[in-house]
């Protein structure tokens, strides 16, 4: 038997809760009592871990062991072999996962250390993200009482203007000069904003950093009001996304009991609240001018800037909009200073980046990257390359305002300038690796699509443009694009940024134009030739039924327009005049006997 | 403070205890400055009590709140989250983000609207299933994903979707 005080995390995002965690946290807490080792044992929940794909997660400490893909059947075994006769299970730990080669400064062990570093999610699967205690034990709040007792709020503005640090929503805006115009501004009162709208269809990062640590943002925004002289704060995040929505709540109730929030703070004259407003599913609430008429109970529309909210905001009153992952680097400049800040990244981009890594890649999940990390180190090191030996095509960054990257871009730094270069964007940090099995022409569709149905329909480009080049989009991919589609794609496109009235607009045409920039030869393939070199559009493929048939005849019977014949027993053949390419008898085979030609 | 859970438990079942329960957060928030802003809140407040924003209770939204009723209306179709039917005794919301359209998802929507035989955004005759689209669930290591309910279930094919399908409804008649 062994002393060791253990304490135990087990993942409490929402993947791993999906795959079971709440019932495994259960067994455990029976098993410890069980064992007698309830008192010295401690079980912490925490935010995701970034291994969702290997969920559920469970971290034992002290060592660190990382036990994932967990069974209810497998707590009994850890409980007896770990705990009480100190053998960790080595079957169920998760080897190799660069994921988690990166709690910086908290272990800071070169080995675990990895290409990522960890600054904004540096709690993130450290601590119980519903316990103030766990966060003020690694010096939360610090840097709010920092600001507050040893700085004034110029020198807190000059601090952040002097970090470097640049708007992580997107368009890369120097944080600093922003938070200085607010703070020139002499009107009152002011607001400050957390924005929590994550709009990108295919990322989650902001999501999951206020589930696994919602204090930073708390502590954040108080830094930022205190600087700008705002008193009142709002975080504005989505309906769909509940679990965060309630860890923030509790953040800010917990903070308001320990005189953290609300009036004189640490008896200082500083007060400051934060309220919670939630979105309602529109991707251009995110944008910053159609999410303050959204606080104010309006339906979301952009209006041009200026006058940029930093004059006239919410209530028109100076207003000061950060993303999520801006507001969570903030205590980090404050406590460990801009100089420390600075010497993380490039020149004209410091500090790190979240992504949300996913497709065809590996290790799927959320990383936190130094600027300046390329392509390459991320999509092979960090995320493990692609899976089933398929080749890389292309990485996806930005989302629908976004870019496609081949592999000759693959060593391109992550910084806001390269990637602009490149021909894709930042972006908030989406990140899907795409490989030969997907269409590029169809990828160009697909984010099209998406942003024609977001758009609010204010402005004549958007709304109108955007439905022509998908609708050309969809002629091609449907086999029947025309010569000249792709130049009327680029006039359109380039016409559609110039006079859109706001951001989705003008990024709107991003995927179309640099999927045509780097492949090309998709697009002409599709118009010439009626091929899909992926085989993905599903009208430019036909089936054939090869010498594994067995003759079952379940193709035979889904086919919706009688266009398979054999008999039982015997290959059965599909009459091509008559296949309407709906794909069924493909799914349906179960011998792998039909092939898409 | 205004509570903002979306979804709350323990709703009450009557019409009227559902219009109280209404009235109350209403009134709380109407104490508040800037009290029309809170209109989007009030929505949600009526949505997860009612499953969907029935015309009357828009109306009586726009009575307590002194709003016009279209103005009400112009805001609750403007924002895809709310739903101006009743929605099926279990909701689809079927992951259409970038992670899952990679690895399929067109396919697995393709085999949900055939086996269900609606398009996104309908109900079923049986009033068993709706079908909606969601962007990203936040579990796209699990891509393609379908949240039912409030149940995710994760690496869908046409195959196994369409089981899972056949299994919500053996339920449901269960249930009956
Ligand atoms: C269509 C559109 C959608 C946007 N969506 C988001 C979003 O989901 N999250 C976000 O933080 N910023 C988003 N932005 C950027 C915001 O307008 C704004 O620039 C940002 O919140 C400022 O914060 P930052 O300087 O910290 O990046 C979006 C912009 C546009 C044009
Ligand atoms: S389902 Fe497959 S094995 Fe069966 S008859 Fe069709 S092609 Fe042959
Ligand atoms: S794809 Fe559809 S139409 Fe074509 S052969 Fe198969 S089942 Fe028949
Ligand atoms: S939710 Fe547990 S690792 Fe992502
Ligand atoms: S894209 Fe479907 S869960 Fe993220």
């Amino acid at each position: 038997m062994t002393a060791t005080p253990y304490r135990i995390i087990v993942c409490d995002g929402t993947s791993c809760i999906n795959k079971g965690s709440r019932k495994l946290t259960a067994i455990l807490r029976e098993q410890l009592d069980k064992h007698g080792l309830a008192d010295r044992t401690t079980i912490g929940l925490s935010g995701c871990l970034g291994m969702c794909d290997k969920g559920p997660i469970m971290v034992v400490n002290p060592g660190y062991t990382i036990y994932g893909r967990l069974t209810e059947a497998d707590i009994p075994e850890i409980v007896e072999e770990h705990l009480v006769n100190n053998r960790p299970v080595a079957r169920l730990v998760i080897q190799e996962d660069h994921l988690y080669n990166r709690f910086f400064r908290v272990f800071g062990d070169a080995k675990f250390f990895g290409k990522q570093m960890r600054v904004t999610l540096r709690n993130c699967g450290i601590i119980d993200p519903e316990n103030i205690d766990d966060y003020l034990s690694l010096r939360g709040y610090e840097a709010l009482a920092k600001a507050i007792t040893e700085m004034t709020p110029d020198q807190v503005v000059a601090e952040i203007e002097k970090s470097g640090l640049r708007g992580r929503g997107g368009a890369g805006f120097p944080t600093g000069r922003k938070w200085r115009l607010t703070a020139n501004e002499k009107a009152t009162p002011k607001y400050v904003i957390c924005n929590a709208d994550e709009g990108d269809p295919g990322a989650f990062m902001d999501r999951s950093a206020i589930e696994g640590d919602p204090h930073t943002i708390v502590e954040g925004m108080a830094i930022g009001g205190y600087a700008i002289g705002a008193e009142r704060g709002v975080v504005y995040i989505r309906a769909e996304y509940p679990l965060a929505i309630k860890r923030i709540e509790k953040a800010i109730a917990d903070a308001r009991a320990h005189g953290l929030l609300g009036k004189n703070i640490l008896g200082s004259n500083f007060s400051f609240d934060i309220e919670i407003r939630l979105g309602a599913g529109a991707f251009v609430c995110g944008e910053e001018t159609a999410l303050i008429h959204s606080i104010e109970g309006a339906r979301g529309m952009p209006r041009p800037r200026p006058p940029y909210p930093a004059a006239v905001g919410l209530f028109g009153k100076p207003t000061l909009i950060n993303n999520v992952e801006t507001w969570a680097n903030v205590p980090v400049v404050i406590l460990d200073g801009a100089n420390w800040f600075r010497t993380v990244g490039t020149e004209t981009s410091k500090g790190t980046k979240v992504f949300a890594l996913a497709g065809k890649v590996v290790n799927t999940g959320l990383i936190e990257v130094p600027m300046g990390t390329t392509l390459r180190e991320i999509i092979y090191d960090v995320g493990g390359g692609i899976p089933f030996g398929k080749r890389f095509k292309a990485v996806q960054t930005g989302g629908p305002s976004g870019g496609c990257l081949p592999e000759q871009y693959l060593d391109t730094p992550i910084d806001y300038e390269s990637l602009t270069k490149a021909g894709s964007i930042m972006g908030s940090g989406g990140m899907i690796v795409i490989d030969e099995d997907s269409c590029m022409v169809d990828v160009a569709r697909f984010f099209l699509e998406f942003t024609q149905d977001e758009s609010c329909g204010k402005c004549t480009p958007c709304r109108e443009g955007t439905k022509r080049m998908l609708e050309i989009l969809v002629r091609i991919t449907e086999g029947k694009g025309k010569p000249g589609d792709i130049e009327n794609l680029e006039r359109l496109g380039n016409m559609i940024k110039k006079s859109a009235l706001c951001g989705l607009g003008q990024s709107a045409p991003n995927p179309v134009l640099s999927t045509i920039k780097n492949f090309r030869e998709e697009y002409e393939e599709h118009i010439r030739d009626k091929k899909c070199r992926a085989k993905a559009c599903k009208c430019l493929v036909s089936y054939e039924i090869g010498d594994k048939c067995i003759g079952c005849g379940a193709c035979k019977r889904v086919c919706p327009v009688g266009a398979i014949s054999g008999s039982p027993k015997t290959k059965h053949t599909i009459d091509q005049d008559k296949c309407v390419r709906c794909g069924l008898c493909f799914n349906t085979c179960k011998f792998e006997a039909i092939a898409k030609v | 403070m205004a509570k903002t859970s979306t979804k709350e438990r323990a709703t009450p079942a009557t019409h009227e205890e559902k219009l109280a329960e209404l009235k109350a957060h209403m009134a709380e928030l109407q104490k508040q400055e800037n009290a029309q802003s809170q209109l989007i809140s009030i929505l949600h407040k009526a949505q997860s009590l009612y499953g969907y924003l029935p015309n009357h209770v828009m109306d009586e939204i726009a009575q307590t709140m002194g709003i016009p009723t279209a103005h009400i209306w112009g805001v609750a179709t403007f924002y895809h989250y709310f739903k101006l039917t009743p929605p099926g005794r279990y909701e689809i919301a079927l992951c259409l983000g970038t992670a899952c359209y990679v690895k399929g998802a067109a396919q697995i929507l393709q085999a949900v609207k055939d086996e269900l035989k609606i398009d996104v955004g309908g109900v079923t005759e049986d009033g068993v299933f709706s079908l909606a689209p969601a962007r990203c669930l936040g579990a796209c290591g699990l891509a393609p994903v379908a949240m039912i309910g409030e149940k995710i279930h994760g690496e869908l094919t046409p195959k196994k979707v369409v089981q899972i399908l056949k299994d919500y409804r053996k339920q449901a008649e269960k249930d009956k």
